[in-house]
């Protein structure tokens, strides 16, 4: 890390976007239009799960306003015999996920697309389209699609030889764990079951698309990523990517929700078709029944530990819905539960398995929280067991620098024993409890990540600065951006004006996602802005006649390096802007990295709950989170990300869930059934910043947005155990199963 | 069915538009009189991104049809400000990051100007129950709370 002043690194500037934001001026993918645009509607699936005997859509293609009608056969076709990788997804499920092909997989599953001069109309026509189908038994519960009798998603997909709806699995072993469960004189084993919950995201999906009559094509669309839009709808449509110009709106919300496409291929090839623009926008409830979300499970977790305190083994197998096609995140499962921990012997598999509900989407960590919530559950038992405090008994666990991993890495430097001994020594973990009340504990991890960013650090003619980064600001990333080029500057913050630029105005990013958008894009920013002080402190040495060398960049000002240099007045941005033309021309560089040393994020919770003995509500009273933030380089933001995870996870453990009705439909796709939380179900969620800086990094950054997710579900459970002694190990721990479990422990199961 | 004729008050300024019968305000705001700070979040008034007053009643204008402005006075989130100045809950947002992603933001805030309004003291969770129609999946509420406590505070102090 390099030394700096810190003038801006640390300070919770306004945000460059903020006032836009704040008088409803942002632009939104759903707020842009065009001269002539028309609108696009989606069919859907009525059905669970069927085969497509045939589509007749001559009828749509001929009511009055309608432009175009488009079906599978105008998508690009991956076989499925061959994998197309496209980062974590594969095109093989990709292209059937946005229009269902052969068969549709569950119950609003795209089908075809009309577009229209009116909404109504596009919706009008998409009921005219004919449908034929075989409709075929389905399966939506994970102990149900694994049974040997189930009906198969996917026939050409094959388990020990035969068609399965288990349709991935992942190992992560260290040392032996038959032999460490030998030492063990208390073991623990329970299974645990999670539910599937949406992102939640407040902006449904949408985008505006034109296709030119030379096939140029412009894309505005929220998405957590402009350069995966891009390459997704160029493979789906079969386009060059110098075609597509992918612009990316304001996003209202994402949580991982928006790393893939659903509409953008669709509207291209209805804009193409119908030679107009062409808008479309789900709504909620084709949100919910379509799009996300993370993965239900089924985990089995053990823990075996010796009577004087020391876990000697560990093992889980974690069971995740992938939706209708493959890929569920079970290495978020599989490898963050037990990797906040040093225990020698670690055995974890994680399974990926079908079902007939919608394609999953990454969500906040993806898989880590139903990891976690298993073994931080487990691991509460063996506190308890061996009576033993649970954050000592974690404390003595600890990863620390040099500790290796099951999933692999030896850690290098990380701050989680740090959060863990902020958790003890915190006064909300001595505070006395009232009747019905408990505290709960957990910790978690989250990979964090590097990989690609590009950014351009421009100087304005009069001595000002633009930086464009080319990653969706989700949650105030060009905030602390501003931060980071201010500081390495030399010039307030309020003089850099930070943009996303879109794929045709910057260099190639990766998403918006795993935690990566600050670390990635301050090192392309750090690169940049040092090929600008470099040429700065050039055209300076120009100007006075000597050497380069000679110069330094201090303060927003080149100096001469010392009295050798000679006794010139320092030259400003604004002077040095100002005589670019005379000096060699506009100032400005980029820089275009594959990042790594991005290294994993730790947390550890403290949670209080109350518990309704009549009602069955379980109430978050205190909430406190501690987590290893590296550097904070816009603390209040940092701080929002760590508030916002724990929402989202008190949403996850408490009230959030899909309801099918009998016929395999979501029976509560809207805002109302799905009930995640609002402002009067929290409290104030305390957030505190521990900084143990990155030092593969220059500013010092850990990602920040996803472990504040990871520990709560487990930290809530506990806190239940805590209040009640009942063990909920099947989420959520919803009002009707609280009261059932107080009348009768089982149903806590 | 020809369209209504729809004469109103819209951010203080006199407005005619045209709409079918079964439009709603969201609509007719966003796409007809390109006011689209108003969000659409769910259609349902489930989410409040799109609350507007009505005659400084708050509502969601998802469920209020557009031939009702009719002879009332809407106020939206374009209308908060004055010219360059923000509003003080504006401006608090923004110095206390009460935003992240800001989808929910122009709902927010013309609830909670609603909100001091009606309520110049707020205790917390008065504050937290007159939002609770508007969802935010960002940030977890708190810093927003702080953000309309804050201004209530200052509001009064200045009021003085």
């Amino acid at each position: 890390m390099n030394e700096m002043s810190n003038k801006w690194i640390g300070q919770s500037t306004i945000r460059p976007d903020g006032a836009e934001k704040v008088t409803g001026r942002a632009e939104f993918a759903a707020d842009t239009n065009m001269p002539g645009m028309i609108w696009g509607s989606v069919l859907r699936s009525p059905h669970a799960h069927a085969r497509i005997v045939s589509i007749d859509t001559s009828k749509a293609e001929a009511h009055p306003g309608v432009k175009a009608v488009v079906t599978a056969q105008d998508i690009v076709d991956f076989p499925v015999d061959t994998p197309v990788p496209l980062g974590i997804q594969d095109m093989r499920w990709m292209c059937r996920n946005i229009m269902a092909r052969e068969k549709v997989l569950f119950h609003g599953h795209p089908l075809a697309a009309v577009a229209a001069t009116s909404e109504a109309i596009a919706a009008e026509a998409c009921k005219l389209i004919e449908m034929e189908y075989e409709v075929l038994p389905w399966v939506i519960e994970i102990e149900d699609a694994i049974k040997p009798d189930a009906p198969i998603l996917h026939e050409y997909l094959e388990h020990d030889g035969k068609p399965s709806n288990i349709t991935g699995t992942l190992e992560h072993k260290l040392g032996d764990v038959e032999e460490g469960f030998a030492q063990a004189d208390v073991i623990i084993e329970r299974s645990f079951t999670t539910r599937p919950v949406h992102q939640g995201y407040i902006e449904p999906h949408a985008c505006l698309v034109s296709v030119a009559a030379d096939g140029k094509t412009t894309i505005w669309s929220s998405s957590q990523g402009q350069f995966m839009v891009r390459a997704m709808t160029a493979m789906l449509t079969d386009m060059p990517q110098s075609d597509i110009r992918a612009i990316p709106a304001e996003i209202g919300g994402g949580f991982g929700g928006k790393t893939i496409v659903y509409l953008e291929p669709v509207a291209t090839m209805l804009s193409k078709k119908s030679g107009r623009p062409v808008k479309m926008v789900m709504s909620r409830e084709d949100v919910m029944r379509a799009s996300g979300p993370t993965s239900g499970s089924m985990s089995t977790v053990k823990i075996g530990a010796t009577k004087d305190g020391q876990i000697v083994a560990a093992e889980g197998t974690f069971y995740l819905q992938a939706g209708a096609l493959p890929g569920s995140p079970i290495r978020g499962a599989a490898g963050c539960g037990f990797a906040p921990y040093n225990i020698p012997n670690v055995h974890s598999v994680g399974i990926d398995v079908v079902s007939n509900r919608s394609k999953v989407a990454a969500y906040r960590a993806p898989g880590a929280p139903i990891g976690a919530f298993a073994v931080e559950s487990v691991l509460d038992e063996v506190a308890e067991a061996l009576n033993i405090d649970p954050l000592e008994l974690r404390l003595r666990h600890a990863a620390r620098e040099g500790t290796k991993a099951a999933h692999g890495p030896t850690y290098p430097l990380i701050g989680f024993v740090e959060t863990i001994e902020a958790a003890i020594e915190h006064p909300h973990y001595k505070a006395p409890l009232g009747k019905h009340q408990g505290r709960g504990v957990a910790s978690g991890f989250w990979f964090n990540a590097g990989g690609e960013s590009s950014a351009q650090v421009n100087i304005t003619e009069d001595g000002n600065v633009v930086v464009t980064t080319g990653h969706p600001d989700i949650g105030g990333s060009r905030a602390a951006i501003a931060n980071v080029a201010a500081e390495l500057l030399g010039i307030d913050y309020r003089r850099v004006s930070v943009l996303i630029g879109d794929t045709a105005t910057v260099g190639y990013s990766n998403l918006t996602g795993g935690s990566r958008v600050l670390f990635a894009s301050a090192m392309a920013v750090t690169d940049s802005a040092g090929q600008v002080i470099t040429t700065l402190c050039e055209r300076a040495a120009k100007i006075w006649d000597i050497d380069p060398d000679a110069v330094t960049w201090e303060d927003g000002e080149a100096r001469p390096a010392g009295d050798n240099a000679g006794q010139f007045e320092p030259l400003s941005l604004a002077d040095i802007a100002a005589q670019a033309t005379q000096t060699g021309g506009p100032i400005g560089h980029g820089a275009q990295l594959n990042t790594t040393g991005a290294q994993g994020g730790f947390a550890t919770h403290i949670c209080d709950v109350e518990v309704d003995m009549d009602l069955g509500i379980v109430k978050v009273l205190r909430y406190t989170s501690f987590q290893d933030v590296g550097r904070a380089v816009h603390p209040a933001y940092v701080e929002g990300q760590m508030q916002g995870g724990v929402a989202q996870g008190i949403g996850w453990a408490l009230n959030e869930e899909y309801i099918f009705d009998k016929d395999g439909h979501v029976d509560n796709p809207g805002f109302l059934d799905y009930r995640m939380p609002v402002c009067s179900d929290l409290p104030m969620l305390d957030a505190v910043m521990i900084e143990v800086p990155n030092p593969a990094h220059p500013q010092g950054v850990r990602g920040v947005g996803e472990v504040p997710l990871v520990p709560a579900l487990a930290a809530i459970a506990n806190a239940v155990h805590n209040a009640l002694g009942l063990r909920f190990s099947s989420l959520p721990m919803s009002p009707p199963k609280v009261l059932a479990a107080l009348e009768m422990p089982e149903a806590a199961e | 069915m020809a369209k209504l004729h729809v004469s109103t008050t819209i951010n203080g300024e006199p407005t005619e538009f045209l709409c079918e019968p079964y439009e709603t305000m969201l609509d007719v705001l966003r796409d007809g009189l390109g006011l689209t700070g108003s969000k659409e979040g769910c259609g349902s008034g489930d989410c409040g991104a799109c609350s507007i007053t009505l005659d400084n009643r708050l509502v969601c204008s998802c469920l209020m049809l557009a031939a009702e402005a009719e002879g009332h006075e809407i106020n939206t989130i374009e209308g908060m400000a004055k010219g360059e100045n923000l509003q003080p809950l504006q401006q608090k947002f923004l110095e206390m990051a009460a935003l992240q992603c800001g989808i929910c933001t122009p709902g927010m805030l013309v609830a909670a100007k609603s909100l001091l309004e009606h309520n110049p003291n707020p205790t917390e969770t008065e504050v937290r129950y007159w939002l609770a129609g508007n969802l935010c999946r960002c940030t977890g509420y708190d810093k927003i709370v702080r953000a309309v406590m804050d201004t209530a505070e200052e509001m009064r102090g200045a009021a003085q």
